[in-house]
């Protein structure tokens, strides 16, 4: 296998796009990350996207055909593009088909995009859709949503560990305080801990403040082999380990709730794959589609005792000033979750953080960094694990 | 000679149910709503009472008020999303309720919140080139929100009636304008009981985009400023939109205040900027200016730039009721007098 490098990242602001269509924003990221790049269009030798819904969203299917034709490579170099769907974990296994493009010798360069347009039909309907990831015929049937089953998780985290309601609400305020440095953010403002506790209840003990936003945007990145990733950067970023794992589609199939096994897999995969450990890494993006999600997933990546998330939360120990920096881009609640951009758009934030681009949100000395994605209520993960050069 | 308003009428429903007692019913913190919308509560027609009896108690304070041969009416438009028949006019029966009827036109207006001041542009052009004596434009609404949709909270009651004509003009037409755009913010396909609505796109593309446009250029076309205005009425979907609308504009506080009645009664939709400018009606004096801008889904704004004559001095003010008592005369009821009232239970016959 060949090492693979980021060369190249592109994000659109996050938000409610209005007046931008889904190849507007999509052109907009891929645009930027080539420019960032250095590379010319002649040179991509492939393009990954990740999607979840627009067949649901704007109607629209056949993405990666979309895509490449208006990047204005479907008629000239008439390059091969894949869409790859998991849910929120669409865009870190594009990011991952990617790699293994290049890392197999097949590809030198290849384009990974993300992007999702959930905000030009109503807020039922694109919640009606998000929830099309968990398992129709076992659990929407039976009236379950994709909150409601976070909330379950919640709940039962909250009874085994002693996790409080307080400590979530403190996911939320960190994320939005992270979010307020991010200009590409959709939620740069902070927030108080009151106004979680206040808001309306989405699933109990869930509340509104508790779940990431529908968003629109699009994400970015250029990745290419060791040789040729020398010839356009000297600060490029290292994929050093890419682990993917699975789990069962419903949360009552499960081992158990209180923890994700494709998370905890996927990381043991990765880590190995980095000869890294949890303590080596300076800064995470992780799956924050709840806050419970957010601490579930700092207990599973390793980085806090199973059961200790949410007293690491309230202690502040994954703030930016904390010892273990977690979504420095504002995370899925602040900085926006438009479903397949997430997982790009992880890698794009870490990518900043480890070229010591992250400005006022820069993480000091980041040389280790680690973006972890989740698929439905957590039957598909990934973590990849990057290494700045710096 | 140009057209101008001779004459005005406003009505409001007695009934009102607060933010908190809806809540109660659908397990929110109705009191954290009504906050959040700057409402504390809002009109709800009786049930005798709907868009045709709203338009038909302005329309007799206009006429009143004038001192005009209602047979001098040469047209009647009324603009609503509640008219109560899909097919056969509310204005006709407000013509014949008023006897203006039968020498003269009718016909009913729908655009959303703002088919009340599109009605109000017509008349004057009928007025203007000489078609009609006197016109008569109505905006009312019997507004309608789905149960325990957030529109539950606004959604309410209330209309209000202008006369234009030529003669003894109590307010003058300084400019109009008006801009129109396809915006699908808001909207209830026929036969459908509750509209539909786009949530937060209701705000910065729709509400502020259109109500924000339309007052700017009009003060552009005009040559003024938001000082050189007494008063300011706007659309009025919430507590909320109109105040920030207004700071946008440079507008204050006391010039939006007299005009803005949505905190108090909701949004009355058709009848909301008709309402609004009546209220200021009722205390302006002449030499007084005020910028009115309305809008509706769909999307659109009419604004007008308007200056109260020395005729008001003569103007017979207290031969209709002023809005501010309207507003006071309230009798809260709770929500299962709201439902019935508001025809939402099924009875016996009633179809399914």
């Amino acid at each position: 296998m060949r090492d693979v490098y980021v060369i190249g990242v592109g994000i659109t602001r996050f938000g409610e796009l209005w007046e931008r269509s889904f190849r507007d924003i999509g052109i907009e990221a891929g645009i930027k990350a080539i420019n960032d790049s250095g590379i010319a269009g002649d040179d991509i030798d492939a393009l990954y996207i990740g999607n979840m819904s627009a067949g649901a969203f704007i109607n629209q299917e056949h993405i990666g055909a979309l895509i490449v034709d208006y990047v204005g490579f479907a008629s000239s170099s008439h390059i091969p593009a894949v869409r790859v769907e998991a849910a929120g974990a669409s865009g870190a296994i594009a990011f991952k088909e990617a790699y293994l493009s290049i890392a197999s010798g097949m590809h030198d360069i290849a384009v990974v995009g993300g992007a999702e347009k959930m905000t030009d039909i109503g807020d039922e309907m694109a919640n009606a859709i998000q929830g099309m990831v968990i398992d129709q015929e076992w659990e929407t049937v039976f009236g379950a949503t994709y909150a409601s089953l976070q909330a379950m998780m919640a709940r039962a985290h909250m009874e085994k560990y002693g996790t409080t309601r307080e400590q979530l609400g403190m996911v939320s305020v960190i994320n939005h305080r992270h979010g307020a440095l991010n200009p590409d953010a959709q939620f740069q403002r902070e927030i108080k801990l009151q106004t979680v506790l206040n808001s309306g209840y989405v699933a109990e003990p869930l509340r509104v403040f508790d779940m990431a936003p529908l968003s629109d945007g699009a994400a970015s990145l250029v990745l290419a082999s060791g040789d040729v990733a020398k010839k356009y950067t000297d600060n490029p970023v290292k994929v050093k380990g890419i682990g993917q794992a699975s789990d069962t589609i419903s949360l009552h199939d499960r081992r158990e709730i209180c923890t994700m096994d494709a998370t905890v897999h996927a990381a043991k995969r990765a880590y190995e794959r980095a000869g890294a450990k949890p303590a080596d890494i300076d800064v995470a993006e992780v799956y924050d589609s709840s806050t419970i999600a957010e601490i579930i997933a700092i207990e599973d990546l390793g980085f806090f005792d199973k059961g200790q998330g949410g007293k690491a939360v309230e202690d502040e120990r994954i703030a930016l000033t904390g010892e273990i920096p977690v979504n420095t881009s504002g995370g899925l609640k602040a900085r926006g979750h438009p479903v397949g951009a997430t997982g790009v758009a992880q890698i794009v934030e870490i990518v900043k953080q480890l070229r010591g681009e992250a400005d006022k949100r820069q993480v000091k000395d980041a040389r280790l960094g680690l973006a972890h994605a989740v698929g439905g209520s957590g039957a598909t993960a990934v973590v990849s694990i990057l290494e700045g050069s710096q | 000679m140009k057209a101008g308003i001779v004459s005005y009428g406003a009505y409001v429903p007695r009934y009102r149910i607060k933010p908190e007692e809806i809540g109660k019913v659908w397990g929110e913190d109705g009191a954290a709503r009504g906050k959040g919308l700057g409402i504390s509560s809002k009109s709800i027609p009786s049930p005798d009472e709907d868009v045709i009896t709203i338009a038909v108690e302005a329309a007799r304070s206009a006429l009143l008020r004038a001192g005009i041969d209602a047979q001098d009416i040469g047209a009647i438009y009324t603009g609503s999303e509640s008219h109560p028949y899909a097919v056969k006019p509310t204005s006709s029966v407000v013509a014949e309720a008023i006897l203006a009827a039968p020498d003269m036109t009718a016909a009913d207006y729908e655009f959303a919140c703002k088919a009340g001041t599109a009605a109000l542009q017509n008349v004057f052009g009928l007025v203007e080139t000489g078609w009609i004596k006197y016109g008569m434009a109505i905006g009312a609404d019997t507004s309608q929100g789905a149960p325990g949709d957030p529109l539950e909270y606004s959604a309410s009651a209330g209309g209000a009636a202008f006369i234009a004509g030529k003669e003894k003009i109590i307010a003058k037409i300084n400019g109009m304008y008006s801009y129109t755009t396809d915006t699908p913010d808001f909207w209830r396909r026929e036969g459908q009981a509750y509209p539909s609505h786009g949530g937060r796109f209701t705000g910065e593309p729709a509400y502020f985009k259109h109500v924000l446009t339309a007052a700017r250029h009009l003060m552009e076309l005009d040559g003024t400023e938001a000082k050189d205005y007494d008063y300011v009425v706007l659309h009025q979907p919430n507590g909320k939109f109109p105040r920030r609308a207004a700071k946008k504009l440079g507008f204050t506080d006391e010039q939006l205040n007299p005009g803005l009645l949505t905190p108090r009664i909701g949004n009355t939709y058709s009848g909301a900027v008709p309402l609004g400018l009546s209220a200021v009606f009722d205390i302006a004096k002449p030499g007084d200016r005020i910028l009115v801008t309305s809008f509706g889904s769909g999307a659109g704004s009419d604004a007008f730039d308007i200056s109260i004559t020395d005729e008001m001095e003569r103007f017979n003010r207290s031969a209709g009721p002023i809005v501010e008592d309207m507003i006071a005369d309230a009798i809260y009821v709770d929500y299962a007098t709201y439902v019935k009232y508001r025809k939402k239970i099924r009875r016996k016959g009633d179809a399914i």
